[in-house]
Order: C-alpha cells, then sequence, then structure tokens
C-alpha cells in the first residue's frame, strides 16, 4: 500500500496518468488565464519530470533565479499542497497585463500588483484543481493562497521538504504557454501518501 | 586560484583554504557551516529535514540536520581538521510562506535551525554567528580560511556573519 509508494519506480502508466493529469489541469488552468487576460494563450504539452533535490533550482534558470511561488494548502478528500512558479519577469508581464498598465519602474511588485498576482495564482492553481477534481471524482478544498517572490531554490525548499518526507525526488509538471512572449510556469502537486493512493484508485488504477 | 565548491539541496561537502563553499537559494533549509581554524578545514551541509529517526526512508543522510551534521563533522576530521577546535556558523531556516499545511511541517524552517543547533551542542561544537529565520531566501558562502560565512538575500545588502 502507500508505505510502498516509491517516485522512483512509478510506472510508466502511472506517469502518463500524471502527465495527462497535468496536461488537463494546465490546460484548464490556461484557458481560465486566457479569459481574464482577455487574450490567446497558446500552451505547449506540459513536461512532467521527476527531478532529484540538486536538480530542482537548473530547471528553472538557477537556484537563484528570482521567481514567483505561489502555495496553496489542499485538503478534502486529498491533503497536501500545490505551488505554481512563474520566472519574476513572466509574472511582471502578466501583472501589467491583468493590470493595463505598466508596472512600478522599481522592478519590485507594489502592493496592488502582489494582490494582482495573487489572484492570476489563485485562478491559475483553483482551475488546475478543479480540473483534477472533475476528473477523480475527489473533493479538493484548496486554502487560501501564499506568495512569495524570492529565489527558485528558497520558494522550492517548502514543496522538496514536503517530498522530502517520503523520498529523495520532486515531482515537477512544466508548462509553457504564450500570448506575447514566451511564458513558463511551473506546477508542484504534492499530494501526501494516502492521497496518490486516492487518485490513482479513483481512475480506477490501484 | 581558489575555487568555490558547490553544494545542492540534502548536499555537503568538505573544502580547504582558500577555497570556499557555497549553496544557493536556501529557504527553510539550512547551512551549516563548520571549521577548524588552525588547519582551516571546513565544510558546509544544506539539511532539509530536522530528524531522521522519525523518517522511514532515511538513507540520505545529508537531508536531515542530526544525521548530516555528523557525517560533515566526521568528513572534516577524517580531512585533517581536530575535532576539539571545530566552531559552527548557521544560516537559513526561513519561512517562506504565512502558513505551511501539515501540522509537522508548520514552522519546519524553525525546527531545521533548533536540531541542527542541539546537533552542534551534542558535539560540544559552539555556534559564533547565526543569521536564521523571518521569511526570505538566502544564498551563503563560507570561507574556511578566515570563517567569513556572506549571506545573500533578494532585495538586501550582503552581509558576514
Amino acid at each position: 500500500m502507500s508505505d510502498k509508494l516509491d517516485l522512483h519506480a512509478m510506472s510508466s502508466q502511472y506517469v502518463d496518468v500524471l502527465k495527462e493529469l497535468g496536461n488537463i489541469g494546465a490546460g484548464n488552468a490556461m484557458t481560465a488565464l486566457a479569459q481574464m487576460l482577455q487574450c490567446k494563450v497558446d500552451m505547449r504539452v506540459p513536461l512532467v519530470r521527476l527531478l532529484e533535490f540538486s536538480e530542482i533550482g537548473e530547471v528553472m534558470g538557477g537556484e537563484e533565479q528570482i521567481m514567483a511561488g505561489i502555495y496553496l494548502a489542499v485538503d478534502g478528500d486529498i491533503t497536501g499542497s500545490i505551488m505554481f512558479l512563474l520566472e519574476k519577469g513572466s509574472a511582471m508581464h502578466l501583472v501589467e497585463k491583468l493590470m493595463g498598465m505598466p508596472a512600478s519602474e522599481d522592478g519590485n511588485f507594489s502592493e496592488m500588483e502582489i494582490s494582482a498576482l495573487q489572484e492570476i495564482g489563485n485562478i491559475i492553481t483553483g482551475s488546475y484543481l478543479n480540473s483534477l477534481s472533475a476528473m477523480t471524482g475527489l473533493k479538493i478544498v484548496p486554502s487560501i493562497p501564499a506568495l512569495s517572490i524570492d529565489m527558485a531554490g528558497a520558494i522550492l525548499s517548502v514543496p522538496a521538504i514536503e517530498f522530502g518526507l517520503i523520498g529523495d525526488n520532486i515531482l515537477m509538471i512544466e508548462t509553457q504557454f504564450s500570448d506575447d512572449r514566451d511564458i513558463e510556469g511551473y506546477f508542484i502537486l504534492v499530494p501526501d501518501l494516502e492521497s496518490y493512493d486516492k487518485i490513482l484508485s479513483s481512475l480506477g488504477l490501484r | 586560484m581558489s575555487e568555490i565548491i558547490k553544494v545542492g539541496m540534502a548536499d555537503l561537502k568538505i573544502c580547504k583554504s582558500p577555497d570556499g563553499i557555497t549553496t544557493l537559494g536556501l529557504g527553510s533549509c539550512v547551512g551549516i557551516a563548520i571549521r577548524d581554524p588552525i588547519t582551516k578545514i571546513g565544510g558546509l551541509a544544506h539539511v532539509m529535514l530536522p530528524d531522521s529517526t522519525v523518517i522511514a526512508n532515511n538513507s540520505n543522510k545529508p537531508k536531515f540536520a542530526d544525521t548530516g551534521i555528523e557525517m560533515l563533522v566526521d568528513l572534516i576530521v577524517k580531512a585533517g581538521a581536530n575535532r576539539t577546535r571545530l566552531v559552527a556558523k548557521i544560516a537559513g531556516g526561513a519561512q517562506m510562506f504565512g502558513f505551511q499545511n501539515k501540522n509537522d511541517l508548520v514552522r519546519v524552517g524553525e525546527r531545521n535551525v533548533e536540531a541542527s543547533k542541539k546537533k552542534l551542542a551534542e558535539l560540544r561544537i559552539p555556534i559564533l554567528a547565526e543569521d536564521t529565520g523571518l521569511n526570505y531566501g538566502r544564498t551563503v558562502i563560507f570561507y574556511p580560511e578566515t570563517g567569513d560565512y556572506i549571506i545573500r538575500a533578494v532585495g538586501k545588502n550582503e552581509k558576514t556573519i
């Protein structure tokens, strides 16, 4: 059962399922984003990656790359957390789009921009979780999102520590989308062990 | 020429003067720098979790404060340092978000710091300085030559402890 779960020994079928969940979830998230920004958003097929802790910073352009991370706790039939990360420049771009005006010139987010970013994160993670819930039939209740703008390594330490409780890898879904510029976003879903089982059984895979 | 050795997450390495050793973007993890001021041999551990004894899958020693510090000290001593002269500096252990979801993960940064201090006290290694807690990430660079532990954070002045 759950104590036997080893992310590294995961069957390719399971990876495919996660990929598909990630794909549909991210697709819904991007549709919601496009509606909010009232623009067309093109999305590429997401990449699902199982990474060593030492590799996670490199995926995002280095541990010191400044990212905006939105983090929510998840409760209901499954428990855990979800994080959505965007590179700071992309975050700034989305905020400008949403607010319809240029961002603060000093390169830091104003209070208003931070709440806009929080709202973007809320919509993206919310629609992601909604589609996960619709596909699995599981009740998923997200918490209020928390935001951090800091080095990738520091933000990622939070989900990494949660993964660290069960193993030495982190499971990440990388999405790329673009409106008039390319934006890379990363989803990290951290269900606890029992929730992995629940997700799989709800899809008839266990 | 001196080099800067890089330590990843859940990782540890030793370093000899004049080289420096660094770990980038510490969040809730803790960076424990230890050195022998005479032989100028030192090292850095980047630990993620406080206690290996409560985790079933605990073979990755550098991941935990208790086993990581022990392993780092052993390596430093093996490289020629004197155990009784060792001194430490620690940084990190931030709480990156306003909340963290599971009860045992609340304040994991703080608990990492506490566990590191406890282990260092147990090994009788004095802590000369610390820069821990709060809510932001830190990049650290340690020089066993001088014992300088340099801390960088986004939007803040660099400091040396």
